[in-house]
């Protein structure tokens, strides 16, 4: 029989139990280590030290004082914190402390400060990254060298140490050499660790890292054709909207400016995915990214959805998953067109006001040609439901206001080469195809205005080019 | 002067560390007679109607041609497609139009 215990001097417990911990070291023999100063416990002439904290990593120390007691090199026994009776178990001696309180909690580890457990990991081998290690030298700056390497977007990234990539992957149980998908143009593999450190250039925190992993493997679907949305000449890049309990848990933006900056996990979970493919797939502008504008959300786009309101139907479960459940939608979108409509007061007015609006995206002649998103604010959604309207009528009526004569769209109607195939002249022509245009609820108060997201022009390649919606895993 | 980064700073390569190899390009052939010229659409709106017009031409030259058509614009070209055109052309011809 062994015994082991950990301490530290900057913990009352640890002091509280110095005289017990005397008392067991005069009758058995016991191991006492100290995490943070060996010449405590003055009372026993210090202890072991552990300020590397090796050996309580080791014995996976989350309270101190602890006390463990080994049948050969197997634990059989242990106990946190102060608490007579257990003590007197665990150490097998009776009469333990006499005269101190019968419990007293103990202190956290010192293995267990932010980063630590991390730093330890990988110190100790628990952890094993596989990226080349990349030396900067004292003289260089981190964020330069990774200009140089081409690593950035064109804004500084926060440079992917191994300690804050293993911090990153604290945000997923999945192991850090799975293989997520073949990230395009090039089909490199994306490990798990390498979204890891592309999240951690981006500035994302650890709990946002489920919320990465699940856009990237929405952009791998080979529905969503991200290698196509890099390639295009147009303006699109993926635009993603996030729904669900972890929008609160990571303190996303849903209301004002929730398509503008300021909020840290909207901007660097869009960023995390750029970086994905600019990094691990080779994908940059002027090489496979042709684009001939392309749009500032190129740098990130990615929203939640307000689902305070509980009369409205987010996005997520009108796309088929269950309300609570957390998901990213990925759309293929270009810039924010904002339409102003103030003077409607019925729902019927409204949804003809904003469908003139959505009319133009892509070509006002052009239908069934690209998606969009229909971003309604809190104040236009009043107004839809003060006559009664949801989700279904919305969408129902948008399509109907939306509706036009193909006589008007034809190539060369009105004048303009520029328009729908002639054989669909005589009829009644959708703007959207079926679940192209994703109506989402977000915004401040304030305003009577809406957001238009305009979509990708190769959506009209319906069955090859479509919106995806993932669960992200909790 | 006290350095930015403290002793012994690393970064984990976010890349997919592939080294590119750079191939010289394969010299064009010296004259088109007698090869074949591969003529492959994307399969973007009249990509056909561009390469009917130039094929003519080609052909009114004494060329001989192949056409070759990619599924869809919006994802890249299948391998058995690329090995096709690499088996069959000396050169091959890729289209848009619009």
């Amino acid at each position: 029989m062994k015994l082991v215990a950990v301490v530290k001097r900057e913990c009352e417990t640890c002091k509280l139990v110095e005289p017990v911990l005397a008392q067991i070291a005069s009758r058995a023999p016991l191991s006492l280590y100290s995490q943070d100063d060996p010449n405590f416990p003055e009372l026993l002439g210090g202890a072991l030290d552990d300020t590397a904290l090796e050996r309580s990593w080791r014995l996976r120390i989350e309270t101190v004082p602890t006390l463990i007691r080994f049948d050969g090199d197997n634990e059989v026994a242990r106990i946190a914190g102060w608490d007579r009776s257990e003590w007197e178990k665990v150490a097998q001696q009776t009469g333990l402390g006499a005269g101190l309180p019968a419990f007293q909690p103990g202190c956290g580890s010192l293995t267990q400060d932010p980063g630590m457990p991390e730093r330890l990991a990988l110190a100790h081998g628990d952890l094993r990254l596989n990226s080349r290690r990349i030396e900067v030298a004292d003289a260089e700056d981190a964020i330069e060298v990774a200009y140089d390497r081409g690593w950035s977007d064109g804004l500084p990234i926060v440079p992917p140490t191994p300690l804050r990539v293993a911090m990153m992957l604290s945000g997923t149980t999945r192991r850090p050499d799975e293989v997520i998908g073949l990230i395009p143009p090039n089909l490199s593999e994306c490990t798990v660790e390498k979204a890891a450190a592309n999240a951690v250039m981006a500035g994302c925190r650890p709990e946002y890292f489920p919320v990465v992993l699940a856009v990237i493997e929405a952009a791998l679907d080979p529905r969503f054709s991200m290698h196509g949305l890099l390639a295009t000449l147009y303006f699109s890049g993926p635009v993603i909207v996030v729904n669900g309990p972890i929008t609160k848990r990571i303190g996303m933006n849903s209301q004002g400016n929730a398509l503008g900056q300021g909020n840290r996990a909207n901007a660097t979970i869009g960023r995390a995915l750029q970086l994905v493919i600019r990094n691990v797939g080779g994908g940059i502008p002027g090489g496979v990214d042709r684009a001939v504008f392309g749009n500032p959300g190129k740098y990130t786009f990615c929203f939640a959805e307000d689902e305070s309101d509980p009369t409205w139907t987010p996005l997520s479960v009108a796309r088929g998953f269950k309300p609570g459940v957390s998901t990213v939608t990925l759309f293929h979108g270009d810039g924010v067109q904002g339409i102003s409509a103030g003077k409607s007061r019925t729902p019927e007015e409204l949804s003809k006001s904003l469908a003139m609006g959505l009319a133009s995206v892509c070509h006002p002649k052009l239908a069934e040609w690209s998606g969009a998103i229909l971003v309604i604010s809190p104040d236009h959604y009043a107004i839809f439901q003060q006559g009664g309207w949801g989700r279904p009528e919305i969408e129902a009526g948008l399509r109907k206001a939306l509706r036009r004569p193909g006589r008007d769209l034809v190539q060369g109607a009105h004048g303009i080469g520029e328009g729908i195939d002639p054989s669909r002249a005589k009829d009644m022509v959708d703007k959207f195809s079926e679940g192209t245009l994703l109506v989402v609820r977000a915004g401040g108060r304030g305003g009577l205005m809406s957001a238009i997201i305009g979509g990708w022009a190769a959506m009209r390649k319906k069955t090859e080019v479509q919106p995806v919606t993932r669960e992200i895993p909790t | 002067m006290k350095p930015l980064n403290g002793p012994a700073y690393h970064m984990l390569d976010p890349t997919a560390e592939l080294a590119a190899e750079r191939r010289a390009r394969r010299a064009p052939p010296a004259s088109l007679e007698g090869v074949t010229v591969g003529l492959m659409s994307i399969s973007k709106e009249r990509s056909r109607e561009f390469f009917d017009t130039f094929e003519n031409r080609l052909v009114a030259r004494g060329l001989r041609t192949e056409r070759f058509e990619k599924p869809t614009h919006t994802k890249p070209a299948p391998e058995a497609l690329v090995q096709q055109m690499v088996e069959r052309c000396a050169v091959v011809v890729i289209g848009l139009a619009d």
